[in-house]
């Protein structure tokens, strides 16, 4: 396939689905498994993570042509942390609340890999607005993913949604899907459903692509 | 794909050039990082009082306003602000500035990581008379019911002290220094429990030594 020029809307997109942080390129497990107990945290966590990605990335793409390559990782480590710690202090100040719940997840953000990942494979070697695009894509997706996990281990596990009770009193909770064995189940089965339907997806390709060829 | 052409080797950036770009954005972070800290201290500060005075006004019925003491030289001191690692206490005031009791902070490691709480404590009853958790990090739906669960809560509303605490299970509660413990939150009960005591081994001690009101020296006249 010839190589086309980067499609703006595709940078966008490929983050959502087909290049998906969580379900496709299995980043950043860590908070993906340890957040989503309930899906208020996975909420928060998607946003202080679609903050640090966006402007990141965006810092890091115009800066490149004075980033030396020698110095990279550690360069973008600097501006990384430096947008985590300037969020840190703004939930503390502006949500004392899901600030205490998130606890030492946030500082965690400098290492979720998705963001280092973005910053080595497309911010740095590409214009501003594509990496913006590309990191926006890339944090709804992780933004998705979480939220998937984390409504499900809240649903099955508390039997609420965002707090809000929707089995009654009556509901005998499934604990381990909000203890961490939990998290690892439904990651998984996510996993094989995410697999399931893009393989299937495959096969449709393939079958109308074969059908094309006999016809010519 | 074009026929692959002759690249001129880039000249090897200097380690100055280097070192200086680290050094600058090293700079750069320091910068936007104490910025970012300094405009957000008053109201981190703010919360943090905030919540401390909403909690010793929830742990000692009857007390509108407090006093932080902390315990110098062997008698309690008001003071404005505690020193770096000093321990504080507080003081709870009823509306016509009398002494109701005291909110002592205590800790204690749980499940996920230390549980942080303030309780009521008045000295003539040798009773507990509430208690709030101001930090947890435990399991959501099992070890949060410590602060979610409003019957635990409720164990702490009138808590002999004497000897110590004990946490049973639920609904074996038979002496009044006993409290229910959560169902599958054992390590959570306990560890709100053994944040008591431990605040208690400390401060029970000192509070019987310093007599009322009368032996509080201010360390400024400026009310909080």
């Amino acid at each position: 396939m010839l190589k086309t020029k980067p499609d703006a809307y595709q940078e966008f997109l490929k983050g959502l689905w087909r290049e998906n942080p969580v379900f496709v390129q299995v980043l950043g497990m860590c908070p993906t498994l340890a957040v989503t107990n309930s899906a208020e945290n996975a909420l928060v966590m998607g946003a202080a993570t679609l903050f640090v990605l966006v402007a990141s990335s965006g810092l890091v793409s115009a800066l490149q042509r004075w980033i030396p390559k020698q110095v990279r990782i550690s360069t973008f480590i600097i501006i990384i942390a430096t947008f985590v710690t300037v969020i840190d202090f703004s939930l503390e100040a502006l949500v004392p609340r899901l600030h205490k719940e998130l606890g030492p997840f946030i500082p965690l953000i400098v290492v979720n890999c998705i963001i280092m990942g973005r910053q080595e494979a497309f911010a740095a070697r590409n214009p501003v607005p594509l990496a913006l695009l590309d990191a926006f894509g890339m944090s709804i997706g992780f933004f998705f993913a979480l939220l998937a996990l984390g409504s499900v281990r809240e649903i099955l596990g508390v039997g609420s949604l965002f707090g809000v009770n929707l089995f009654g009193p009556h509901f005998e909770p499934w604990v381990i899907m909000i203890l961490p064995p939990g998290g690892f189940l439904t990651l998984g089965l996510l996993l094989l459903f995410f697999n399931w339907i893009k393989e299937r997806k495959e096969r449709l390709v393939r079958r109308l692509d074969a059908m094309e060829a006999e016809a010519r | 794909m074009d026929a692959p052409q002759p690249i001129a080797k880039a000249a090897e950036p200097s380690s100055v050039r280097l070192v200086a770009t680290l050094a600058f954005a090293g700079f750069l972070s320091g910068l936007i990082i104490v910025s970012t800290f300094e405009t957000t201290l008053p109201s981190i500060t703010a919360h943090r009082d905030l919540r401390l005075e909403q909690s010793v006004v929830k742990v000692l019925p009857g007390a509108v306003s407090l006093r932080r003491m902390v315990h110098r030289d062997g008698h309690l001191t008001v003071v404005e602000r505690e020193q770096k690692g000093e321990e504080i206490i507080l003081g709870g005031y009823a509306a016509d500035g009398r002494l109701v009791g005291y909110a002592i902070p205590g800790a204690a490691p749980g499940f996920a990581d230390t549980i942080a709480l303030l309780y009521g404590y008045v000295p003539e009853r040798r009773k507990v008379v509430g208690m709030q958790i101001l930090e947890s990090r435990e399991t959501p739906g099992l070890g949060d019911k410590i602060y979610k669960d409003a019957a635990f809560v409720a164990n702490f509303a009138s808590l002999s002290v004497d000897p110590e605490i004990v946490a049973v299970k639920k609904g074996k509660k038979t002496a009044p220094n006993q409290i229910d413990a959560i169902t599958g939150a054992t390590i959570s009960s306990k560890a709100v429990v053994k944040a008591i005591n431990t605040a208690n081994a400390l401060w029970l001690p000192r509070l019987e030594a310093a007599p009322r009101s009368g032996t509080e020296t201010s360390e400024t006249n400026a009310k909080r």
